[in-house]
């Protein structure tokens, strides 16, 4: 279980990125974090991970306070259990995919015989052939065999809880659909714990809890399946994209037409 | 007064004090990593090959030029005395003890100090450096640590190379273009350059690694924004690091002389 409880964050003083935010992720199941452009969905999600500081709050993982841990003890208590899905897939530019997926392991000393076979078994899972892209570098890469590559590299750590920043932003449809299978998959075989952020509402048809970010809080928490019935008025204005209704469209200018 | 300078002023110091702090912090950690930690043994000859090996034709450019420059500057004050003999014994001293550490910690600076700035923060800034402590890999061993033992080891070897040059230049001028002996050449640096003229040069160059890789991964650690704010990285990283290494010069010159090092 993740526990988020009167979560603060600002980076000005001025603007609050998250402001109050209270939230529980139940286990073994995936919530997605909906919210606008510029809301603070990915700060929100690395100040889960203890990779930005919030500036109070606690966040509770399996009763581990994040908040108070140090990077050694973010190491020992959160990251050997929690992955992290970057958007861009955050591959490392001077290593290929095999160096990049097995890095855990290549940094622990151990022999490239024994990592292989792991890296390709990760790989597999994330429907890529390995013999055609272990020694390709991340720019001979597509968007979409990028993410997968990441997301073989986070599975690398056998994580119980998985975080997810817009796994899918700039993937042609049909990509998009592999990408959110393939979350699916990991899900029912693993019962991991996840986390996603998205703007693709096809991804509703995969998760099990919706979660609306707006103004820093949560303003809507529900299922998934139900969440076309809700009269919520924040979800109902956001998953129909209207332009009416309590979420304001931040508009720097009106356009002349 | 005018209370918007003693603003600026005011502001401008904290700024400074700032900057010097995380400066000063950033180097805590990497020296923690340092010693708790086990080398990247791979990173760190990556990193010898790309800041030493890669450095080595620019290195033999300036040096060769400065010697030539050197030499025939010191000409046109040595043959208004007649004593152009030792012409190759200032060149030598002036190689050893000053422009072979200046000029090749100026020039790797310029070449391996930005290219580490320009690294490690695109590195920051499109989260790899959030993705290695994701997977449990402290960026200080895998990213910084390799790279400040690198700098603070090649420096020596490429400024003995510097200097060698910059006295192949001296000779070249001397014995080519005015006609002199190459053995008093040789003989004015072997009666008056001691091993404490090229032991001190060597020690400031390794200090000289030190500062320009320490700048460098600190402006890239600390990058944000986008590709400009590489760019600003980069830049602050070249002149940080080249006004750090010119004062440090005189310190160390000062140091060394005092102890009887240099």
């Amino acid at each position: 279980m993740i526990e988020i409880r009167n979560l603060r964050k600002t980076f000005d003083g001025v603007r609050w990125i998250t402001d109050n935010l209270n939230i529980n992720i139940p286990d073994g199941q995936m919530t997605c974090i909906i919210g606008r452009s510029g809301e603070g969905k990915s700060v929100f999600l690395k100040q889960i991970l203890g990779l930005i500081k919030p500036t109070s709050g606690t966040i509770l993982i399996d009763g581990v306070d994040v908040t108070k841990l140090n990077e050694q003890e973010l190491q020992q208590e959160i990251f050997k259990k929690c992955g992290y899905v970057f958007q861009f897939a955050a591959l490392l530019d001077s290593l290929n995919v095999l160096e990049n997926v097995g890095i855990t392991l290549l940094q622990r000393g151990e022999p490239m015989e024994k990592i292989k076979p792991i890296v390709e078994e990760k790989l597999s899972l994330v429907n890529l052939v390995p013999s055609e892209i272990l020694s390709k570098y991340p720019s001979e890469l597509s968007g979409g065999m990028r993410k997968r590559v990441g997301f073989a590299r986070t599975l690398m750590t056998n994580p119980s809880i998985i975080l997810y920043d817009e796994p899918t932003t700039g993937l042609d449809p049909i990509t998009a659909r592999v990408v959110h299978e393939l979350m699916y998959k990991m899900q029912q075989q693993f019962h991991i714990t996840s986390i996603v952020i998205s703007h693709d509402v096809e991804i509703f048809k995969y998760v099990d809890n919706i979660a609306l970010l707006y103004e820093g809080k949560i303003k809507f928490f529900g299922e998934a399946k139900t969440i076309w019935e809700s009269d919520n008025p924040y979800i109902y204005q956001f998953i129909r994209g209207l332009a009416d209704g309590p979420i304001q469209v931040e508009v720097a200018h009106q356009p002349e037409f | 007064m005018d209370t918007g300078i003693i603003a600026l002023i005011g502001r401008s110091f904290i700024a400074i004090c700032d900057e010097l702090g995380s400066l000063f912090i950033f180097l805590g950690e990497a020296l923690k990593t340092a010693v708790t930690t086990r080398l990247n043994v791979a990173q760190f000859f990556i990193h010898m090959k790309r800041i030493g090996v890669d450095s080595f034709i620019i290195i033999f450019l300036t040096g060769l030029s400065a010697g030539l420059a050197l030499a025939l500057q010191t000409n046109i004050g040595f043959s208004r005395f007649g004593i152009e003999e030792f012409i190759g014994t200032v060149v030598a001293l002036g190689m050893t003890r000053e422009l072979g550490p200046v000029l090749t910690g100026l020039m790797v600076t310029g070449r391996a100090g930005s290219a580490i700035a320009a690294e490690i923060g695109t590195m920051r800034i499109t989260e790899q450096i959030d993705a290695l402590k994701t997977l449990c890999i402290n960026p200080f061993q895998y990213l910084i640590v390799p790279r400040l033992i690198a700098g603070i080891i090649i420096l020596p070897f490429l400024t003995i190379f510097s200097m060698l040059c910059g006295i192949i230049g001296g000779y070249l001028y001397c014995v080519y273009q005015l006609n002199l002996n190459p053995e008093s050449y040789i003989s004015g640096i072997q009666q008056f350059v001691e091993m404490k003229d090229i032991t001190g040069g060597l020690i400031k160059a390794s200090c000289f690694g030190f500062i320009m890789t320490w700048v460098g991964t600190y402006q890239g650690y600390q990058t944000v924004g986008g590709a400009r704010g590489v760019g600003i990285s980069t830049t602050r990283s070249v002149v940080l690091a080249s006004i750090l290494i010119l004062i440090a010069n005189y310190f160390l010159s000062a140091f060394l002389n005092q102890v009887g090092i240099s």
